[in-house]
């Protein structure tokens, strides 16, 4: 019998679960978080306040998910040191936990930038996290003027959410377009528009310099008076109590491909962690959610002694604002193909034979077969992705090369 | 396990999987009151050109990276058939994002479904392979890749 422990109770954490769980139904399950929370799917958070899902509906797994795998959960407690010699873990209460093997899955936290005044502003929050969310919900009215710091995923998906709950949302970002992680500069465009006549207000190139109570001193000499500020501006990995226990730590915590850390015994899963992004061939922090949970599943393999690489990991997103989706993956670099629809456009990167990353804006059927060919390196000279550039399908593919993906079990 | 298979060689083109699928789905026990002058939003779609068609729908893959990546955790695997909790969807559309045959696709309110066999609806077995007039889509049992 072994003792797992996992800090952290994300998708990671459930990743790491039921992977320990293929290969070991018996020994004990530790889960240490400070949030107090059944784990939940984190990126619900935004709707949530939209209305769009409740409390129990965002629950990841079901109400009986620990006791069913033999979870025993001490959440609202922080794990605050890893002794990686003894082998435990000191939460802040002073209790000492012991492990056979360790998985950090400890996230990421808000980046907050020095901002001159921001003491003085009473009504700020983060969005991160589903408390974020309720204390947000708490202080909103329908007079709230909203200042949203960063128009990345998290700070427009917030837009989003509480757009019909406010009186103005005014979104500002260094950068000089939105979503600047995910869009080159005409994408981006396209969104912003949508944005913009569905009720954003944005400054771009531009940022809040310093704060004095409700009132926002911009780069620009502008000022932005709000009610309610929210601070997106970017996420830094939880790399702490790796790093202080002696483990390699980049801007996330350095893991191989069997989520090793380079602690004995300490694995990490998750966005605090640093892996292999195979699209562009160097490690990265890829903080989403589908990596999450496969890199933690996969690590559980590995912790209960089984054999569990997580190698082909790529960037994508899929995310939709006021009706207008979404998706983009792998990196922007080669020839670029191109074609404008209705709702939008599909832009494709290619390089070496090989579709590397893409933008689809609009109508995204069938999207899934594209990010099968930059994760799986499919060469392009056995598809035709001239086709699809109006119509994504599996048409692409030779008739040989239908009958074995759709002939058999897969 | 049993699962749905499509011969492209014997597929007309005709798109009845598609309205039998969406009748199955429909919970109605009137096919014209169910489907007339409605858009139709089945779980099955027929691909191709005017010279080759198929029938898409969900490979219940063996180890589903649309459960892995579901923001929602919506969609779960029981006895082989994979699920989806529509209660739980937001519409997210991450699993289209990540299926690697394109066999997923949002219903009517922008929320997910998909083919969950026609186990638990009316019809009890899969209605595209019931009504296909040409036994194009079939639903059996194949070991390994054929």
């Amino acid at each position: 019998m072994k003792n797992y422990v996992i800090i952290g109770n994300g998708t990671a954490a459930a990743g790491v679960i039921e992977g320990i769980r293929t290969a070991d139904r018996d020994s004990k399950i530790t889960v240490i978080s400070d949030e107090h929370h059944h784990v939940y799917g984190r990126p619900l958070i935004s709707y949530y306040l939209e209305g769009k899902t409740d409390l129990s509906r965002m629950k990841y797994r079901p109400d009986d998910f620990y006791t069913k795998n033999g979870c025993e959960t001490l959440l609202g407690k922080k794990a605050v040191s890893v002794d990686a010699d003894k082998k435990t873990v000191t939460l802040e209460t002073g209790e000492v936990i012991t492990y056979d093997a360790l998985c950090v899955a400890t996230g990421s936290r808000p980046f907050v930038p020095p901002m001159e005044g921001l003491d003085s502003v009473t009504e700020k929050f983060g969005f991160m996290k589903l408390d974020d969310a309720l204390s947000i919900e708490k202080a909103l009215t329908k007079d709230s003027r909203v200042l949203i710091v960063g128009a990345g995923l998290i700070g427009l998906k917030c837009a989003e959410g509480i757009k019909e709950k406010v009186r103005s949302i005014t979104v500002c970002d260094l950068a000089d377009r939105v979503l600047s992680s995910i869009l080159d500069n005409d994408c981006a465009a396209i969104v912003q528009k949508h944005l913009e006549e569905n009720g954003i207000t944005f400054l771009l190139s531009d940022t809040a310099s310093s704060f004095t109570d409700n009132e926002a001193k911009m780069k620009s000499g502008k000022t932005v008076s709000f009610d309610i500020l929210i601070l997106a501006v970017g996420v830094r990995a939880n790399t702490e109590l790796v790093k202080n226990a002696g483990g390699a730590v980049n801007r996330g915590i350095v893991v191989n491909e069997k989520l090793e850390t380079s602690i004995p015994g300490v694995y990490a899963a998750g966005d605090c962690t640093e892996g292999f992004d195979s699209s562009i061939g160097a490690n990265r922090v890829l903080a989403i959610l589908p990596n999450a949970y496969m890199q933690g599943y996969a690590a559980g393999i590995n912790m209960a002694g089984g054999k569990k690489e997580h190698a082909n990991a790529i960037p994508m997103n899929s995310i939709g604002f006021f009706g207008l989706h979404m998706m983009t993956a792998g990196s922007y670099e080669g020839e670029i193909i191109e074609e404008k629809t209705d709702a939008g456009i599909r832009r494709y990167f290619i390089k070496d034979n090989l579709l590397k990353g893409f933008i689809i804006i609009g109508d995204t059927t069938r999207t899934g077969i594209l990010t099968s060919l930059i994760r799986d390196k499919v060469p392009l000279d056995t598809v035709d992705i001239n086709e699809a550039k109006t119509d994504v399908s599996n048409m692409i593919f030779s008739k040989e090369a239908r009958r074995k993906k759709f002939g058999g079990v897969v | 396990m049993k699962r749905v298979y499509v011969n492209e060689e014997w597929c007309l083109g005709c798109h009845l999987c598609e309205y039998n699928c969406a009748f199955a789905n429909s919970g109605m026990k009137d096919m014209s009151f169910a489907l007339k002058d409605k858009k139709i939003y089945p779980r099955i779609h027929v691909e191709g050109s005017d010279k080759i068609t198929f029938a898409v729908s969900c490979r219940h893959c063996e180890d589903p990276i649309c459960i892995k990546s579901c923001i929602a955790g919506a969609i779960s695997k029981q006895d082989g058939v994979v699920k989806i909790d529509r209660n739980k969807c937001v519409g997210c559309l991450t699993c289209v994002l990540v299926c690697p045959y394109g066999a997923l696709m949002p219903g009517e309110n922008g929320l997910m479904q998909k083919c969950e066999l026609c186990l638990e609806n009316t019809c009890g077995t899969p209605a595209c392979v019931t009504g296909c007039p040409n036994k194009a889509i079939v639903y059996e049992e194949r070991s390994d890749e054929q």
